[in-house]
């Protein structure tokens, strides 16, 4: 049991490092502001859920598996709140996104 | 009146766990003086945003967020098949507005919070009945122009109304 528990954890762990080198690789290979927010939305979400998944293995029924809960709750509560502002702020601001070509017409029209 | 019992015993329950000490008499004095603060605080904003409705809404959220989980899985896959294969996966960034058929503020924030949370699509601003989502993909785009989550967070919030 001990094995099995700490073999998923680990598998949880590496998945979630596994994601938020993929976040940052995008962070990178992204072409413009817009489309990097995106590649930071894996690390705020699957990311964190994975480590604090493999985490909460760890700790068992213990205060701390609570406490990590509620980091993943907040976590997810308000980085949705953050990326809003971001993007909001550049769009306020005349930032132009780069959009896929048939598209221009769409957005005008909005 | 009932909210006020539930936000007493929600954050003398949230204060216990997050200190972890229950037998220093010190420390939980303390703790009775931040619940006490935090419930003035509160009541000063429920008299202007009156908030007591949301308390109905805490059955429905598990099932919600077993439904948006999947959904955030889903859309990670998807954009990490663009960041690991650009090629085969080319981006496609799109802006469009879309009409949201909730009604009240707590059910608008909870619909473009829903969306922001899953990667590939950010909702740029909300105006009346309607969100600006930008989305990575114009799949994601027109899923969710499809309005599944929208119908979900519309019963949702049928609750509080």
């Amino acid at each position: 049991m001990e094995i099995l528990i700490n073999f998923i954890s680990a598998i949880l762990l590496v998945l979630g490092v596994f994601l938020g080198i993929s976040g940052a690789i995008g962070l990178f290979r992204f072409p413009d502001f817009y489309t990097r927010m995106h590649a930071a939305g894996v690390t705020d979400t699957l990311c964190t859920a994975c480590i604090i998944g493999g985490l909460v293995l760890q700790a068992g029924f213990t205060l701390i598996t609570v406490k990590l809960i509620f980091i993943l709750l907040f976590t997810w509560y308000s980085s949705p709140a953050a990326g809003h502002a971001l993007i909001k702020a550049a769009h306020k601001t005349g930032l132009r996104p780069l959009l896929r070509k048939d598209s221009e017409q769409e957005e005008k029209s909005s | 009146m009932l909210y006020l019992v539930f936000l007493t015993f929600g954050l003398a329950t949230f204060w216990l766990l997050m200190s972890g000490f229950w037998d220093n008499p010190l420390l939980l004095s303390f703790g009775v003086i931040s619940v006490l603060l935090c419930l003035f605080f509160a009541w000063k904003i429920e008299k202007k945003y009156p908030f007591h409705k949301a308390i109905s809404l805490l059955p429905g959220l598990p099932l919600f967020w077993m439904w948006l989980f999947k959904e955030v899985v889903v859309a990670n896959i998807d954009v990490l098949k663009r960041i690991w294969l650009p090629e085969e996966f080319p981006l496609s960034p799109t802006i469009r507005t879309l009409p949201m058929s909730q009604k009240t503020r707590l059910g608008k924030t909870t619909y473009a919070n829903a969306i922001t949370l899953t990667p590939g699509t950010i909702s740029m601003d909300v105006k009346g009945n309607e969100v600006t989502v930008y989305g990575l993909l114009k799949e994601s785009v027109d899923d969710l122009e499809k309005g599944e989550m929208d119908k979900r967070v519309s019963k949702l919030e049928k609750r509080i109304l």
